[in-house]
């Protein structure tokens, strides 16, 4: 039987490269990828499940990685805005984030790069309306989204 | 933040999640955890263990009979419920589910983490009240069912006890249902919410969330709005007061969005 224990080892794959690491069952995802791993492009925005500064795609599926423990992790496959552009190059949606303006203090925009990411894979020339719902979990102060919805419109083509 | 240390298992089977729950007096089944986590945090609850249902993969099935009859485990998520074909058969759990925080928290939060966390202001428990939901509860003994109004007990309590799990909703066939909701910013947390459900045989089933401790279920005469009206003044609600709205206005929400649920129900015949 499954014991209860304060620890456990896991194996988590995070942008295509492996980790084991023995965590703390009371250790959140999001603290375990920036301090653990020292992937700090995931931030902690509001530490309440509110402001998706810390959204990550966890087995194909877009979370709130403060929402999640990291020995829930254990098998998955993780990746995290450090994972998106490859060889240094910006993925079409990052550099249309750029092109749009779509950032000014930047703290919100790997969750919002997330959330896009995972829009574009479902739905790859999004409407403006899908697009506004898919990125309800990511608060932004700054820009009051407009440049970031047209960059997302962008990056799908149908802008 | 740094949670309270705590203990945690993922069992691969029912029978040793309730045996795990049993055995330990602090130890909380963790669903999908978008509450569960977040009061913890808060240290609004400080389990000593943690049992983790998302291993449990015979309670994620959502099965359709052949009279209709929609069975939804307990670990299904919002996300999951939405896009099931199976769901569809009683489209309002999908459309329900789609106005659920956000994409990310319906990913993860499930149907029976909603139910059993019996926050007052959650979209379902008054949604499985209105459409005649069952409720199948396990443990070490065996399996009870109960309705689902008699399910929610107090704000935050269930009928699921001390080493009980809920283990699956029972939907029986039916379209005509409404739901509407006044909420803190689209798709937020609930103000008021009524949901409602027409009978083939003209039946109205109404039931009144963030209104009370539990949903309140109350049955109009019929579908015209005086009757719903006249129903809702006549279930003498003393809504609690915040600093959202008055105890005042969300009585008369609950009014107002009674008519609304019924005109979308009935709308459906």
């Amino acid at each position: 039987m499954a014991d209860l224990s304060p620890s456990r080892a896991i194996t988590v794959t995070v942008n295509g490269v492996e980790y084991e690491r023995e965590v703390e069952a009371r250790k959140l995802l999001i603290h375990f990828i920036r301090d653990d791993l020292d992937l700090t492009g995931s931030h902690i925005g509001c530490d309440t499940g509110n402001c998706g500064a810390c959204s990550v795609i966890v087995d194909g599926r877009l979370v709130k990685s403060c929402m999640q423990l990291a020995v829930q992790a254990d098998g998955a496959t993780i990746e995290t805005v450090e994972g998106l552009s490859e060889d240094g190059a910006l993925t079409e949606l990052q550099q249309a984030f750029s092109d749009h303006h779509a950032l000014q203090c930047g703290y919100c925009t790997p969750g919002m790069l997330m959330s896009a990411t995972a829009l574009l894979r479902e739905r790859p020339s999004p409407t403006e309306d899908e697009i506004r719902k898919a990125l309800q979990g990511n608060i932004c102060r700054c820009t009051g989204y407009w440049n970031i919805f047209e960059a997302v419109k962008a990056a799908g083509g149908s802008a | 933040m740094l949670l309270r240390a705590v203990d945690y298992a993922k069992p691969d089977s029912v029978a040793e999640a309730v045996e795990l729950l049993a055995a330990n007096d602090g130890a909380r089944a963790l669903a999908g955890g978008q509450t569960l986590i977040n009061v913890m945090k808060a240290r609004a609850a400080s389990p000593d263990g943690l049992v983790d249902l998302n291993g449990l993969d015979d309670l994620k099935g959502i099965d359709l009979a052949a009279d209709g009859t929609l069975t939804i485990g307990a670990m299904a998520t919002y996300a999951d419920i939405a896009s099931s074909a199976e769901a569809r058969a009683r489209p309002i759990l999908g459309e329900v589910c789609l106005q659920i925080a956000d994409v990310q928290v319906r990913n993860r939060g499930t149907i029976g983490g909603n139910l059993c966390s019996n926050d007052p202001t959650n979209h379902l428990p008054p949604l499985v009240c209105a459409i005649g939901a069952r409720m199948t509860i396990v443990s070490g003994g065996g399996e009870r069912t109960i309705p689902a109004d008699e399910f929610f007990v107090g704000v935050y309590l269930t009928a699921v006890g001390p080493g009980e799990l809920l283990k699956s909703i029972t939907v029986p066939a039916g379209t005509h249902d409404g739901f509407a909701a006044v909420t803190l910013g689209a798709d937020g947390t609930c103000i008021a919410n009524a949901a409602a459900s027409v009978g083939g045989d003209g039946s109205v089933r109404l039931a009144l969330g963030c209104v009370a401790a539990v949903p309140v279920v109350v049955a109009p005469a019929s579908d015209a709005e005086e009757d719903v009206r006249a129903a809702v003044r006549g279930a003498g609600l003393e809504p609690p007061a915040d600093v959202h709205a008055s105890s005042e206005y969300r009585a008369h929400l609950a009014e107002v969005l009674s008519v609304r649920a019924i005109r979308q129900a009935a709308g459906k015949r």
